[in-house]
């Protein structure tokens, strides 16, 4: 939408790069949740180097709207390549809302084992939480109107930008 | 009616709402079950919660283990209530109506029915009266069709072949009672693959089977040369009328599937068998345990494939 600018997708990724630094350490495992999430997850990976592979969650069998919107088309397997059991985690998604995707993924992650603790790291806040959940780390924090939501691009060189979506009502 | 007239196994939408035949099912849905399959497929997590609180009843006219038992753990690996109903035991030994037990067991909330019967057309005959919001499986019903099971062989064949557009594949036996084998030439014919066969005696092979758009064969070397997919059928002896073979010896004489007849198919190709199997009847023993056989994994993915349908349907409101 023209008129409303929206931050830029790889400042916000750069602030959340350095906010995550000095909390992640070799063993720290990083779970993007599908789909931007897991994009988000890669390039923090990337900046930080770190060892432990980054891991890709999809929360579809978890969501508590599922009865509602159906199974997406394009459900993803979830691929966690490392022991979950005693590990320190943090969730990575790209835009952090209602925080019912953080249930799911939270469910979802303890199905796999009980980890150590779970930090929470989202690129955009908007606000809007209907759970009692927040984020350690955020890239930055965005006002929308009611109606309104806003996507994770990437673009075929891998470079983010976020996309401002009209909800029909 | 609300579902969809033209095909009443799917929504207004052109959603899937009932899995009772793979004939006429869009390319789209199949592909969508396939997919969906493969992420239940090699995970860690067991059970997800994705059918909570629903009830699923397996309700069976027809004698299966398998068939049964996949989707029992199916359902219960998406968290769903699974209740087991051998019909064949119970009220139709007592001379109850398919519709009146249908509606006892729809009084007792179900939401979704997987049915096996004897009967072509039955599970087709439930869906029709079920309240809108309860969901339909075709189990297998008669020889008509047996969706998930030809699901769950396009699934098995996917994984080692990858691609169906450059397979040559045989459908060998009994194809005259066998719901599998229709269901098979279905999904080949939606998923793009250019050439099926069909191999079996004329007393067992469906009249005008070629309208399918199959090649037959009767000579089982001929059909199986240059082959990537042999599937065998189990000789139905159960639903054999009249003389339609000599004998079983002769059967596998001609069609029993050996190492030295399936030796004429490619050196990569694979044996699928939709079980249960009559060794040393339609397969020797040496192929069924054999290197090409894939019958085994066959069974472990038809729990993928009965997750993935049911999950697709429960959320299809």
């Amino acid at each position: 939408m023209p008129g409303n600018p929206l931050p830029d997708a790889e400042q916000l990724l750069t602030a959340l790069i350095e906010q995550m630094r000095p909390a992640v350490g070799p063993d720290t495992g990083l779970i993007g949740i599908h789909t931007g999430g897991v994009w988000v997850a890669e390039r923090v990976h990337q900046a930080l180097k770190l060892k432990t592979p980054a891991a890709a969650l999809d929360v579809s069998f978890y969501r508590d709207d599922y009865a509602a919107r159906g199974l997406r088309r394009d459900v993803k397997r979830s691929e966690i390549p490392f022991e979950v059991e005693d590990r320190d985690l943090i969730l990575v998604d790209d835009v952090l809302y209602t925080g019912r995707t953080i249930r799911a993924a939270l469910n979802e992650l303890f199905d796999y084992g009980r980890p150590a603790n779970v930090k929470l790291a989202a690129l955009v806040d908007r606000g809007g939480r209907q759970l009692p959940i927040a984020p350690q780390f955020v890239g930055g924090t965005l006002a929308l109107k009611p109606g309104q939501s806003v996507a994770l691009k990437r673009d075929a060189g891998g470079r983010l930008s976020l996309e401002l979506r009209e909800e029909k009502r | 009616m609300w579902l969809n007239p033209s095909n009443p196994q799917l929504d207004k939408k052109g959603r899937l709402h009932h899995l009772l035949t793979l004939e006429g099912l869009p390319a789209e849905i199949l592909w969508q079950i396939l997919d969906t399959a493969k992420t239940f497929v090699g995970t860690k997590v067991k059970k997800v919660p994705l059918l909570r609180g629903m009830s699923v009843f397996n309700v069976f006219f027809e004698p299966s283990t398998r068939t049964r038992t996949t989707f029992e753990i199916a359902a219960k690996r998406l968290s769903a209530d699974v209740i087991n109903l051998n019909v064949t035991v119970s009220s139709q030994s007592k001379g109850e109506s398919l519709l009146d037990t249908v509606d006892n067991l729809s009084a007792m909330h179900a939401d979704m029915f997987v049915v096996r019967h004897g009967e072509s057309g039955a599970p087709h005959f439930i869906a029709r009266h079920v309240a809108p919001d309860i969901h339909v499986i075709n189990a297998g019903d008669g020889r008509h069709s047996h969706p998930t099971q030809g699901l769950l062989d396009m699934f098995t064949i996917r994984h080692y072949k990858k691609d169906f557009s450059n397979l040559r594949v045989a459908i060998v036996g009994d194809v005259l009672h066998s719901r599998v084998a229709r269901s098979q030439i279905h999904a080949f014919a939606t998923l793009g693959c250019p050439e099926i066969r069909v191999i079996g005696p004329k007393t067992l092979l469906p009249a005008h089977v070629e309208s399918l758009g199959v090649h037959v064969y009767h000579d089982m070397r001929q059909g199986l040369k240059d082959v990537d997919v042999v599937t065998m059928l189990r000789l139905q002896n159960e639903r054999m009328q009249g003389a339609l073979l000599p004998s079983a010896q002769e059967f596998y004489k001609y069609y029993g599937l050996t190492q030295d007849k399936l030796a004429a198919a490619k050196p990569d190709a694979i044996v699928l068998h939709p079980g249960p199997m009559n060794r040393g009847v339609e397969i020797d023993s040496s192929v069924a345990d054999g290197k090409q056989s894939v019958i085994l994994p066959q069974v472990t993915f038809g729990i993928a494939i009965r997750m993935a349908v049911m999950s697709i349907m429960a959320g299809n409101k």
